[in-house]
């Protein structure tokens, strides 16, 4: 193995090997160096920082909205970016943007937590509610279809429902806290399920530049552990509770096997995005063909948007339609996480606003 | 077409007059075979609609067919894979590779079962135009790196001299060969310099793989050395989608494709892995079945990825039986490289048929990627980021270069870190893998005077 057996000494002899002249806080999980708490914070960022200069991912003047779910990524990604906006002059106009899914006990306090995040980092915030947009709340929607493929549901509303949200606000891009390992969980995902489609532009940094509004993943290479080191080291104000409709929320048997991994061999999940980009898929792979929903005007391979038939379902009283079909659910613990359109990470609980 | 009428039995007669287990098998040995395997079975199979339906073995087809049908079945996939890849032709002469373990040891028997049939064929046709393609075994004795004991390897030896004698006609010759081979014959130490080898590999992941690599040299060497020009592995469906999970575990997402397909010729000899459709539940149940003999050499314990992802390969095919296919077939649909296929041969030499034979079947790759790089350990395919600029190759010293073209994967978790070490690292590198990269770099360089031949005034290379 190649964890350098340096166990975590606790006598405090041991300097930053970054500095050299303070005392080591922390062993870095992406690298296992041992370093001070200023040197993570300045490595953290500065990583951060090249990956959106290398691969372009702003340019001055641009309003970006970012996803923000008063979960630590959304957390960490509004106070790194706000932080190195003003530092680097990346002249980017900044908002918060978050989803009111109408979770009671939920989604109402951690919007408390994003309220809170909008005066703490001065950014406007937007909040689009599900009530708004589709005229039901999650609240409802449990209501009439049960704790089974209540997440679908959340899913493909909340991805529709941050474009709309990022129209609203005219923003030019809409950044998201994905993180490494929901990226290498991604990756493996898709091989398992056999989705080369995804499988082919789910390591993009940049998704959807032919649609209205880019998507990004400032954190592509940042590691979940780092994320929550950063969020606890400098005290920042996050809220860490699991939706209350998925109880006891299913942690991925792929989520598992990449902490597994991730024990071993740090830089696996690095390695696991690195195949992800590496992949190289034949063109003659037949590819779901991007069109415009016929009601709703929204992107959609098919003819009508999944949001629209699934709320049609509701409306009608058929709250089944549109669950399942054309897809052999792969088991009841991927669904229970919406394995269905436009979910593709299966351990993330529910509620967050990442996708 | 043997196997196909209703119920087998119309092409069981031949067993009694041929002593080996062909693919038609008498219906004594099922019936037994089936009450064994699945004492409650009440389902008909679904093919012969006569007999039982055997199951709980697991795969995709589990409880689908009758003992005779599933034999049928399993061996039709073997046999669809050799055709359609064209990996065996009549003039071709075949190396098995035999661990002892379950998969090599249904590979050899459906091989034997090819042979044997050929042989038939050759025996009743008038013109004899078509010959039965040569078949021999190795097995390669890894007791200087494992923890067996030597007794434990001489009953091995023993058992598999036995099975290998049962397989007639055709007689088979058998090569055992230590791992150690890989050095030449004239170094004493080999077996010191083998051990210190993987001695010098910290990471536990990278000393199971390079021990995998030395494997693939020695059954390589095995194969050239005596005339073979095809190697069969046993590799099924539940080994090629553990190899993904952790190909892509260790970044090797570029030259994963070139690992999964029936055919990889990118060695010396080319490998062909006609089991690529089978699952490991399958071919346990026919060594069940036809009461093939098996055996199991101590290993060390593993720990690290690769013992991490078979596990993790374990839990998601029991909870879904299709998932090693899925797996499979999505890396299916990675482009291959242009060494995935069997070279065609286009020298005069050839018999017509096989030339036919060849033609038939070798046209489907139309898409694949040519790379002319390779991982001078894992010998995989590297990507253009990874190799290095080739222009001032003749201003290194070639330890230098030797350095420089592994992939990530075999840097980060076989090559030693400090440059002493290191150095002492590539003394130790069997000749072969030197020679192969002192022959990929000459052939490198020969490509660039190629290019620039028009503007060369003298034809030697030192000149130059």
């Amino acid at each position: 193995m190649d964890e350098t057996g340096a166990k975590p000494k606790r006598s405090g002899a041991r300097l930053c090997c970054t500095c050299n002249q303070r005392r080591a806080a922390l062993k870095r999980p992406k690298t296992l160096e041992q370093i001070c708490r200023e040197c993570f914070y300045d490595v953290f960022e500065e990583e951060i920082h090249q990956v959106i200069v290398t691969n372009q991912l702003f340019k001055p003047g641009e309003r970006v909205a970012l996803g923000a779910s008063g979960g630590k990524d959304s957390t960490v990604l509004a106070y790194v970016l706000s932080k190195l906006n003003k530092k680097h002059n990346y002249g980017l106009d900044l908002f918060l943007l978050s989803v009111d899914e109408g979770i009671t006990g939920y989604r109402d306090d951690s919007l408390e937590t994003v309220k809170r995040n909008e005066i703490q980092y001065g950014l406007p915030l937007k909040i689009i509610s599900y009530k708004d947009l589709y005229g039901w709340t999650m609240d409802e929607i449990v209501k009439v279809i049960g704790l089974k493929n209540n997440c679908t549901f959340c899913g493909v509303f909340r991805r529709q429902a941050l474009d709309r949200g990022a129209a609203f606000l005219k923003v030019d891009k809409l950044v998201t806290g994905h993180n490494a390992d929901d990226i290498a969980e991604t990756v493996l995902l898709n091989i398992l399920r056999g989705d080369i489609a995804r499988l082919s532009r789910c390591t993009s940094i940049t998704t959807g530049e032919d649609g209205p509004i880019p998507r990004c993943k400032p954190f592509k290479y940042t590691y979940e552990k780092e994320i929550v080191m950063y969020a606890y080291f400098k005290r920042l104000d996050y809220f860490s509770t699991e939706c209350i409709y998925s109880p006891n929320a299913y942690r991925g048997f792929a989520r598992e096997f990449i902490k597994d991994l991730e024990r071993i061999r740090p830089r696996a999940i690095l390695d696991i995005i690195k195949s992800g980009e590496n992949f190289r898929i034949s063109t003659t792979t037949k590819m779901p063909e991007q069109g415009t929903c016929e009601r709703c005007g929204y992107i959609s391979s098919q003819k009508w948007c999944k949001a629209c038939v699934l709320l049609e379902g509701l409306n009608r009283g058929l709250p089944k339609l549109g669950i399942g079909k054309g897809r052999i659910s792969v088991n009841d613990s991927e669904d229970r996480n919406g394995s269905d359109r436009g979910k593709s990470i299966a351990s993330k609980q529910c509620g967050t606003l990442d996708f | 077409m043997a196997c196909n009428g209703p119920g087998c039995n119309s092409n069981c007669y031949k067993d009694e007059e041929a002593e080996v287990a062909s693919c038609a098998q008498s219906s004594e040995r099922t019936k037994s075979g089936d009450a064994e395997a699945n004492p409650i079975a009440n389902t008909l199979c679904i093919k012969c609609k006569v007999n039982e339906a055997i199951s709980g073995y697991g795969g995709i087809d589990d409880g689908r067919f009758c003992a005779d049908c599933f034999r049928n079945n399993l061996f039709g996939k073997f046999r669809f894979a050799v055709t359609s890849n064209a990996m065996i032709t009549p003039t071709d002469k075949v190396l098995v590779a035999f661990s002892g373990g379950p998969s090599s040891r249904v590979a050899l028997q459906f091989v034997h079962d090819m042979q044997h049939r050929a042989l038939r064929n050759f025996d009743a046709s008038r013109d004899r135009s078509l010959p039965v393609f040569g078949v021999g075994v190795v097995f390669v004795d890894e007791s200087s790196v494992s923890p067996i004991h030597s007794n434990e390897l001489e009953k091995a030896v023993k058992d598999i001299s036995s099975i290998v004698a049962s397989l007639t006609p055709p007689t088979k010759e058998l090569h055992v060969v230590p791992i150690e081979a890989v050095y030449s014959s004239e170094s004493s130490d080999r077996r010191d310099k083998l051990i210190k080898l993987v001695k010098a590999v910290s990471d536990s992941t990278g000393k199971e793989d390079i021990l995998l690599y030395l494997r693939m040299l020695a059954l390589q060497k095995v194969a050239s050395e005596f005339g073979y020009n095809r190697l069969v592995l046993g590799s099924c469906i539940s080994r090629i989608a553990r190899h993904i999970i952790s190909a892509t575990v260790k970044g090797q997402g570029y030259s994963l494709p070139s690992d999964v397909q029936y055919v990889d010729a990118r060695w010396e000899v080319p490998v062909v892995l006609p089991l690529r459709d089978c699952f490991a539940q399958e071919i346990n149940m026919l060594c069940q079945l036809d009461g093939l003999k098996t055996l199991v050499l101590s290993t060390s314990p593993h720990s690290g990825i690769n013992s991490l992802v078979s596990s993790f390969v374990q839990l998601l095919q029991e909870e879904n039986p299709s998932r090693e296919s899925i797996i499979v077939r999505t890396a299916g649909k990675l482009i291959p490289f242009h060494f995935n296929r069997i070279p065609e041969i286009v020298d005069g030499k050839t018999p017509l048929a096989t030339q036919r034979h060849q033609k038939r079947y070798n046209l489907k790759s139309n898409v694949s990627v040519s790379s002319e790089s390779f991982c001078y350990l894992c010998n995989s395919p590297l990507d253009k980021s990874e190799t290095v600029d080739l222009s001032n190759l003749e201003n290194h010293r070639s330890s230098d270069v030797f350095g420089t073209s592994y992939c990530s994967s075999c840097r980060f978790q076989i090559l030693p870190r400090d440059p002493t070490s290191l150095e002492q690292f590539y003394t130790l590198l069997p000749q072969s893998v030197v020679a192969r990269s002192q022959q990929v770099n000459n052939r490198n360089l020969s490509v660039l005077r190629e290019q620039i031949q028009d503007c060369l005034l003298s034809d030697s290379e030192d000149e130059t």
